[in-house]
């Protein structure tokens, strides 16, 4: 097998906060990534769920770049990005780029959408006719080439988080990562900007790190999946076989919490039904971190992590009883 | 309908702007029976919340409201604070997407339910802190009698969501609405308030008013599916019909562009939903129905009887014998 692009490898950022305690101000850290690790082969898609706190943004940001690590490493193309000089990695970012759930704040409102999405390449000191390649990139997109012109508010939601694509397609990127990108809108355009990720992938060969709540738009798009809670991987596998054959009980939990646009379906499904919330980051529970909230948890569980194992199914799940 | 608790009939909702004249609700016919759970979906600006803050009287005063929302037999359009004030609370109440916002954050939950006991019902407060105590253990809160002692900041997200509802039925209300109850949950965290949602229907026969953008929480808690496009119903009926044969366009389009097993390519739909401002004179989807005619952009399209489900689409028989959309 050839080289990955994309090599993560035990990545750890823990973030330090001012608690109160009482009335004194306390130093705390939350471990909102805790030891991650995965690869993304060229032109293939990972899509990262897990629920608020899970740590799949951080993750995301990692990988750009945009927060440095706490330890561990993120390999891009063969070269470990936290030992590039900021040179080295402004240059770098050409070939990574990143799209937001919010295409709202992520678009200057001063800025004419064609500026916006023009402006890397007047960044990254691009040669060439930089009008022309906006024009084609919202033509990509499926924008018209008038709407160059116009401002971000003359869009609506769906038109806004097009021209995000096109600004994060300008440089010709191998890899983007997509935080949350569809989450912001209505089902029926929705399923638009999906199709457009889909198109794009087999015309320009990029690979994705696809972020979502939404599990059946991540089974939807991604090649593989990984589960996240509270800072690190439940399960990783190939999107088929962990959508189908779950083998963490968390997994197993949040597929079946997600309900189904079938009323036949759900009716007749056997529902798990968690009990509370996500533990806070700031003090994961010991052992495996969802064991506060599993059914199947023993004593071995608070006391020893589980690793993440290669299932006769074909996934890696960090579980002691595996289902 | 003689059975219906809450009846809406050709309910307007326009606000004046300075652009002109926002129409948010054009005509809308609603019913809902005693005990039943009722979704309603819709995209962002189909003028679901509208309707339901129409109905509650919450609106600001610069919304023009007509038409008619009888609850109970009584009409609540044009009746005055005195009386909206008694209504809400005791016999229709409301929750919406954020619980913090409906939460008084320096006063102690069991406090907060007590007082809304105490709004409508002569009750001794100390009576008022035990009924507290007993409906937060009703939504599902651990240790209620120590939880009621304490602040919304102390409660997580889901925890703060059962709260509301525990405020919200406190008066045994006839007719809860939920606008988005679970939009700003975790997946997890939704299945547990869509179940005391559903517990509280059960138990007290409560009619619920589910407002929601989500078709799976539909199908999973609703029995009967009200479909808002463009401030108007577009369609209506049992939820197996509703999500098994589909007859209008838009409904058909929204099922469509959810990823599904087996689907490679969504299906979206073209275009995007009318400005309110300047809203089409037809049926309010044609801009964007593979489907639409000249005759579509004539006059609203009203409900009427195809299958067993109700349908405000003017071509539903050509289109279906047609054999476009199948049954």
């Amino acid at each position: 097998m050839s080289e990955p692009l994309l090599q993560v490898d035990q990545l750890v950022k823990n973030f330090e906060i001012r608690a109160l305690r009482g009335a004194r101000k306390v130093k705390r850290l939350v471990q909102a990534v805790s030891g991650v690790s995965f690869t993304v082969d060229k032109g293939h898609t990972l899509g990262i769920v897990g629920e608020s706190g899970s740590g799949k943004t951080t993750v995301g940001r990692l990988i750009m770049q945009l927060l440095s690590q706490t330890s561990g490493s993120v390999t891009f193309d063969g070269r470990d990005l936290s030992t590039l000089r900021v040179e080295e990695m402004r240059l770098l970012r050409r070939r990574m780029q990143i799209v937001f759930q919010d295409p709202f704040a992520s678009l200057d409102p001063k800025m004419t959408v064609g500026a916006s999405i023009g402006e890397p390449l007047v960044v990254q000191k691009e040669p060439g006719n930089h009008a022309e390649r906006v024009t084609e990139l919202l033509e990509l997109v499926g924008l018209s080439a008038d709407c160059s012109r116009r401002f971000p508010h003359e869009f609506s939601g769906g038109q806004r988080q097009r021209v995000g694509i096109a600004r994060a397609l300008a440089l010709n990127p191998s890899l983007i990562v997509l935080d949350e990108p569809v989450s912001a809108l209505d089902v029926s355009i929705q399923a638009g900007v999906v199709n457009l990720f889909s198109d794009l992938q087999k015309r320009l060969g990029m690979s994705y790190v696809f972020i979502a709540h939404d599990l059946s738009v991540v089974r939807h798009i991604a090649d593989r999946v990984a589960v996240m809670y509270l800072g690190k991987i439940m399960e990783i596998g190939p999107k088929d076989v962990v959508y189908e054959h779950p083998t963490h009980p968390y997994t197993v939990a949040l597929l079946s919490a997600v309900p189904v646009p079938n009323p036949t379906v759900e009716r007749s499904r056997h529902r798990i039904m968690l009990e509370g919330d996500v533990p806070s980051p700031v003090d994961p529970p010991s052992g495996c971190r969802f064991r506060t909230r599993c059914w199947k948890a023993a004593e071995i569980c608070a006391q020893q992590e589980p690793a993440l194992v290669l299932r006769e199914t074909g996934q890696l799940s960090a579980c002691h009883f595996p289902e | 309908m003689a059975t219906s608790v809450l009846s809406i009939r050709n309910l307007h909702v326009t606000f004046a702007t300075p652009l002109g004249e926002l129409q948010a609700v054009r005509g809308l016919d609603f019913d809902i029976s005693p005990g039943e759970l009722m979704g309603v979906v819709g995209e962002s600006g189909s003028g679901k919340s509208v309707t339901f803050l129409a109905a509650m009287g919450l609106l600001p005063p610069r919304a023009k409201v007509t038409g008619s929302v009888m609850l109970d037999g009584e009409e609540l359009i044009g009746a005055n604070h005195r009386r909206l004030r008694s209504v809400r609370g005791r016999l229709m109440s409301m929750i919406f997407q954020d619980p913090l916002s409906a939460l008084n954050p320096v006063h102690r939950v069991g406090n907060q339910i007590s007082e809304m006991l105490q709004a409508h019902q002569k009750i001794t407060n100390k009576d008022a802190a035990i009924r507290s105590v007993e409906l937060l253990d009703l939504v599902g809160i651990p240790q209620p009698s120590d939880r009621a002692l304490q602040y919304p900041h102390e409660f997580s997200g889901g925890m703060r969501q059962r709260v509301v509802i525990a405020m919200a039925i406190a008066n045994n209300p006839k007719v809860l609405i939920a606008d988005e109850p679970t939009t700003a949950l975790d997946v997890t965290v939704q299945a547990q308030i869509l179940e005391v949602i559903q517990r509280v229907q059960e138990k007290f026969g409560t009619a619920v008013v589910l407002i929601t953008h989500d078709l799976g929480v539909i199908a999973r808690v609703a029995s009967r599916v009200n479909v808002m496009y463009a401030g108007r119903n577009v369609e209506e009926g049992v939820v197996d019909s509703l999500f098994d044969h589909s007859s209008h366009p838009y409904t058909r389009g929204l099922l469509n562009s959810l990823p599904r097993m087996g689907v490679e390519r969504l299906e979206p739909i073209k275009g995007f939903p009318p400005n309110m401002l300047n809203p089409p004179a037809g049926c309010g989807f044609s801009p964007r129905c593979q489907f639409s005619q000249p005759q579509c952009d004539v006059g609203l399209p009203e409900l009427r009887a195809f299958g067993d489900l109700q349908t405000a689409c003017i071509r539903v028989d050509e289109i279906f014998s047609a054999g476009a959309l199948k049954l």
